[in-house]
């Protein structure tokens, strides 16, 4: 009798054990078999599950395991063999699929349907920052004339007939005689002559950006062009001071030009500001070392300001020792040039569609 | 101006770098760049050599072989070749030894000087030209040293001078003398000024004895001082004295003139030095000039004076143009014995208009224009009398000649108080701070009990008003001292621009359906906007007097030639689609007044609708495209056109549409005439074009552009979509029958799908598909309810559009 038992027990352990190896080598052998490869998954089948599978020979050898543990033993045959079919069918779906699959794939790297790409014009784009910028600072949108009386491009500005700083203001001249009083017609050299406007017909306290197209009679190269836009600011009432142009001013330089800007700021004379002001910023090609862009100063001059002189503002019938106020005029060109790192002025004009599409 | 350091340091012993100087004058206003010296990189290479000896070269005619001396010591000799014509024994030149950087004249490179064997004789080092050294073009001869050029001395430190170019502002003329920028520089470096002597001996007769001036023109000369020179000696000026003319570029006249100019460039106050025995009866007379009148002025133009003129007369005619050019007749010649010198004051837009009339643009105009300050004439007065009397000898009249007639232009006083500054630069400066930057600056300043009364200099016509004290105060102390604070006080109320608003939108949606904005000069020429055939009713384009080329002389009164030129320049180098649009404005003359500027948006379309792409041909742009946009614009803002068959020479004929809102016509829209293609030359078989004028737009909306949209609520019964194709005449338009089919109670919307035109039609009709949507908002429509609408769009469909069902 012991030996009987031994040899029972001899089997059901062997059994066991193929049952336990055929079920790591027959998932692992699947899983080596290419998803469209139908062929060795036939083979598969026939070499695991087929009438002399693997799988096949273990269940039929399960009535010489000992009743005691034909049980257990026979239940992990029979899961395996729902698992392993299972296994198969799945895979046998997936090779029929993958073939048809191949046909209907789609080359995704291949470009996109076009559609057209509209743009601004950088130009557009500029004054849209800038004027985003000043929205947030309080400042209003106007626009004005870009042909002008002399009266309000000069004269208003504290710029009389015959004052020398109109040599400052290189100017286009429309060819009609003067007017009654004497005014002569002139394409505006700035935006600054809707300073005199804007006070002329409101009360203050006025705060406000001017952008627009202006005209300077001079030849044109790289950094010159006789056609270009500027964003004018005004901001007066009682008790605006120095400080805030400056600090205004830094404002507009860091949202524009980069948060870690820096400023300097010089006296400069315009005719119709006093104290004047050139403000520059660091240069953000070299910062501060010296380059071609900055002329090896360090400094990139952006814009002149200055505070409202007492007579541009006695002329529009403001009192000076009451309202005091800061204009700035900005160049959008130069401004766009500097973002952009475009080195010729003439190519905002010169609508060449391999520029424009850049921006 | 160009300001040499060792002029300037004669008047400020500054120790600070020329860079230095500069980086603060412009910090202060000023904006000044060092021009460095000549030969920076020479390093001793290139040296003053005298030449002893030259014999020729045994093997070439052109060429000689020169012993130079390079040093005092005798050994310090060395035979080069040169080939310059102008050598002569004797003569001081500049050597460059073996080694030294020089320039090629040909490709303008730096080159080291190389050992050179010429023609079979070496040459040790060279005599060089301007342009080798880089001091000129000339490259024909050597260049000759002055002889007392210390022989062996590094020629950058001899010729060396570095120089200060300074850009000056118009308000500050006393920069145009260079003891105004010593000024400056003393103030801005903490250094003292030198000022240049003035005193002289006057021992002659008096003045008033030997001549005598009068002032007619009282509103144009506020001041006149002349001094008397008796028995000066005319000649040629002492080497220092042009040397330092010429650093300014101005060339030596004679001794006396010299000085005029020398003391001009000094202290910023022309002069005038007048041959006494020329000017009939010694008698001076400031005058406008008689209408015909004419003066050879020094420069021997015979000129035509006006009577808006101011000259300097004697008792018979004009000797000089005030404040512009002397005269020929009193010019000061090599016999001249006695000299009246004019130091004057003139009105400064007199000056300049005369300057401008003339087209005679001196240093004396420049500086007059500026509006000098009467003050400033007797310092200058005597300081030239001094240098006169020193360079040419003769014995100054005992007194000064001077007539003041208007004080109009004297000094000002100027009344302020800290908390006025502190008002302008958000800042208070201490009294202290305020008293001694004001003095230092040259102004007078008395401390009274709640302000300071400040007397300005005589050389700083600028500074007249609170806000110039202001300034002065800032730029010396320094702008950087001034905080940065954002502005306190309340955003002022907001004001709306639905303009504005309406054609950013505008620009907004044409930038959305993939047009790209372009920018172009407005102006132009009238025979460009005829290119593209503008309408004619167009008023005359606003011509400009002064044009900078014949191409953009007139203003635009259309944009379509614009966005025209626009699309021609692109089809050559850009090969997808081109869709492009421009707002602007165009130019309308109104008589005296300022024109209208009509604020206008064009488009051009042109070219494959998309680039060529792998998912196969999409058509070339059309008509629809462009009119696809002009809808889709329109729809932005709520708004429908309403679009007519319209003629207009600009767009090929049946092919053109005009765009109305409400009735108002406000744009049109079409293919561009052969006409117009032709003349583009472009050869393009299609542009299409639309115009919108933004100003009617917005009329026709009744200037609110901000109008907005009023919700509807959605209807919860379904719609019912069905089609009907009808046979009408080709002259029937979609349009039509739409509006027809919308007539209909239950219909909400209906479309054209379909045009069809060919086989089962007959000739001169076309067939149109119409898909016609049903709804109601309060039930859904029965089958019956909807054949019955159906008919009935049919019936009227065939009443009024002659229309046939389509079997």
């Amino acid at each position: 009798m012991p030996d009987v038992q031994k040899t029972e027990d001899v089997i059901a352990s062997a059994t066991l054990e193929a049952v336990t190896l055929l079920e790591s080598e027959a998932n692992e052998s699947l899983a080596s078999i290419a998803i469209d490869d139908k062929e060795s998954l036939e083979a598969w089948r026939v070499e695991i599950l087929g009438r002399n599978g693997r799988l096949t020979r273990i269940l039929r050898s399960l009535g010489s395991v000992p009743q005691g543990k034909r049980r257990k033993i026979g239940g992990m045959a029979n899961n395996l063999k729902n698992s392993l079919e299972s296994a198969y069918h799945i895979r046998h779906e997936a090779a029929s699929d993958a073939k048809q699959r191949l046909k209907k794939n789609i080359d995704v790297t291949l470009p996109g349907r076009t559609r057209l790409q509209g743009r601004f014009h950088p130009i557009t784009q500029t004054i849209r920052d800038l004027a985003n910028a000043f929205t947030s600072l309080g400042f209003q949108i106007v626009e004005g004339p870009e042909i002008e009386w002399d009266h309000y491009n000069f004269t208003m500005l504290n710029i009389p007939p015959g004052h020398p700083a109109r040599d400052m203001f290189d100017t286009f001249f429309i060819d009609h005689p003067p007017n009654h009083q004497g005014r002569r017609k002139v394409l505006r050299s700035h935006t600054s002559p809707m300073q005199a406007r804007m006070m002329e017909k409101t009360d203050p306290p006025i705060r406000v950006m001017v952008p627009g197209r202006c005209f300077r009679y001079e030849a044109t190269d790289a950094t010159h062009e006789w056609h270009l836009h500027q964003l004018e600011l005004l901001a007066v009432d009682r008790g605006i001071t120095f400080a805030d142009l400056k600090g205004t001013l830094y404002e507009f330089a860091r949202r524009i030009f980069g948060p870690d800007r820096k400023v300097r700021f010089r006296c400069d004379f315009f005719p119709f500001v006093e104290p004047g002001v050139d403000m520059a910023i660091d240069c953000f090609k070299c910062s501060g070392q010296g380059c071609s862009i900055c002329k090896h100063s360090g400094w990139i001059e952006i814009l002149g300001a200055g505070m409202v002189h007492p007579n541009v503002l006695e002329a529009a019938g403001y009192k000076a020792d009451v309202y005091t106020g800061f204009a700035a005029g900005i160049g959008i060109e130069r401004t766009a040039l500097l973002r952009h790192g475009i080195d010729d002025i003439r190519l905002f004009a010169s609508n060449d569609l391999r520029f424009l599409s850049q921006f | 101006m160009k300001i040499p350091m060792s002029w300037l340091k004669e008047y400020v012993s500054v120790d600070l770098s020329p860079a230095e100087i500069a980086a603060r004058l412009t910090m202060a206003g000023t904006e000044a760049e060092v021009i460095e010296g000549i030969g920076q990189n020479w390093s001793g290479l290139v040296v003053v050599g005298f030449v002893k000896s030259i014999r020729p070269h045994p093997k070439a005619d052109r060429l000689s072989l020169v012993t130079v001396a390079t040093g005092n010591d005798e050994n310090l000799s060395v035979e080069v070749v040169c080939g310059a014509p102008n050598i002569t024994t004797g003569q001081k030149v500049a050597y460059a030894s073996v080694g030294a950087p020089l320039i090629d004249p040909q490709s303008g490179k730096t080159k080291k000087l190389k050992r050179a064997k010429i023609r079979g004789v070496i040459s040790e080092g060279m005599i060089c030209s301007e342009s080798e050294l880089g001091l000129g073009d000339n490259h024909d001869g050597i260049v000759a040293l002055d002889n007392s050029a210390p022989v062996g001395m590094p020629l950058d430190e001899y010729l060396n001078e570095t120089t200060l170019d300074l850009e000056l502002t118009p308000n500050r003329p006393d920069c145009l003398g260079i003891v105004g920028v010593a000024r400056e520089v003393a103030v801005l470096t903490n250094c003292s000024l030198i000022e240049p002597a003035t005193d002289y001996i006057d021992n002659g007769p008096d003045a008033d004895s030997m001549a005598s001036i009068e002032v007619q023109a009282i509103d144009l000369c506020p001041r006149y001082t002349a001094v008397v020179l008796k028995d000066v000696v005319p000649a040629s000026s002492p080497k220092w004295l042009v040397d330092r003319l010429a650093a300014l570029g101005q060339s030596s006249v004679n001794n006396i003139v010299d000085i005029t100019n020398y003391v001009m460039f000094e202290l910023g106050q022309p002069l005038h030095a007048f041959d006494l025995d020329q000017v009939a009866d010694h008698r001076v007379v400031v005058r406008r000039a008689l209408s015909g009148e004419r003066l050879v002025t020094l420069d021997g133009e015979n000129r035509k004076l006006t009577s808006s003129m101011l000259v300097i007369a004697d008792s018979e005619r004009p000797i000089g143009l005030a404040g512009v050019m002397g005269g020929a007749n009193t010019q000061i010649r090599k016999n001249t014995k006695n000299v009246l010198l004019e130091s004057a004051t003139f009105d400064g837009s007199s000056i300049r208009a005369t300057s401008s009339a003339l087209g005679l643009r001196t240093e004396a105009t420049i500086r007059f224009e500026k509006g000098l300050l009467p003050g400033l004439t007797e310092v200058a007065l005597k300081r030239a009398t001094r240098m006169i009397l020193e360079v040419s000898g003769g014995k100054a009249g005992k007194g000064i000649l001077d007539v003041q007639t208007n004080c109009r232009q004297q000094r000002s006083t100027i009344r302020v108080n800290q908390e006025q500054i502190s008002r302008i630069l958000g800042i208070e400066f201490t009294t202290k701070q305020i008293e001694s930057t004001l003095r230092s600056l040259g102004f007078g300043i008395e401390t009274c009990n709640d302000y300071f009364e400040i007397r300005t200099p005589y050389w700083r016509p600028d500074v007249t008003i609170q806000e110039d004290i202001a300034e002065e105060l800032a730029r010396v102390i320094g702008y950087d001292a001034i905080p940065m604070t954002v502005i306190s006080t309340p955003i002022p109320k907001w004001v709306p621009n639905p303009m504005r608003d309406l054609r950013e939108t505008v620009r907004d949606s044409l930038v959305a359906s993939g047009m790209q904005e372009t920018i172009s000069y407005p102006l132009t020429t009238a025979g460009a906007q005829e290119q593209a055939s503008p309408p004619p009713e167009l008023p005359a384009p606003i011509p400009v007097l002064n044009p900078l080329s014949a191409e953009r002389s007139v203003m635009r009164t259309t944009l379509r030639s614009s966005i025209l030129e626009t699309l021609l320049r692109n089809v050559r180098t850009w090969r997808g689609p081109i869709s492009i649009f421009e707002i602007g404005r165009v130019y309308l003359e109104q008589g005296m007044d300022l024109p209208t500027e009509q604020e206008m948006v064009v488009g051009a379309l042109s070219g494959p609708r998309t680039e060529d792409t792998w998912l196969g041909e999409t058509g070339s742009l059309d008509f629809f495209d462009a009119k696809g946009i002009v809808e889709g614009v329109l729809d932005t803002i709520n708004l429908k056109g309403q679009y007519a068959d319209f003629s207009d020479k600009t767009f090929a004929s049946g092919r053109c549409a005009s765009i109305a809102i409400n009735g108002m016509y406000v744009g049109v829209l079409g293919e561009l005439s052969q006409a117009v293609l032709k003349m583009s030359d472009a050869n393009l078989s299609r542009i299409t074009m639309f115009e919108i004028d933004i100003d009617k737009l917005f009329e026709s909306m009744g200037h609110d552009s901000a109008k907005l949209t009023n919700y509807k609520p959605i209807w919860k019964y379904p719609e019912s979509t069905h089609d009907l194709a009808i046979v009408v005449d080709d002259s029937i338009t979609g349009a039509a029958a739409v509006t027809l089919a919308e007539r209909n109670k239950l219909v909400v919307r209906a479309d054209i799908f379909d045009v069809y035109r060919n086989r089962g039609i007959p000739k001169g009709s076309k067939s149109l598909a119409l898909r016609i949507v049903y709804q109601s908002p309060n039930r859904t429509l029965a089958a019956g309810e909807i054949s019955k609408a159906e008919k009935d769009i049919l019936i009227s469909l065939k009443r009024e559009l002659g229309a046939v069902l389509r079997t």
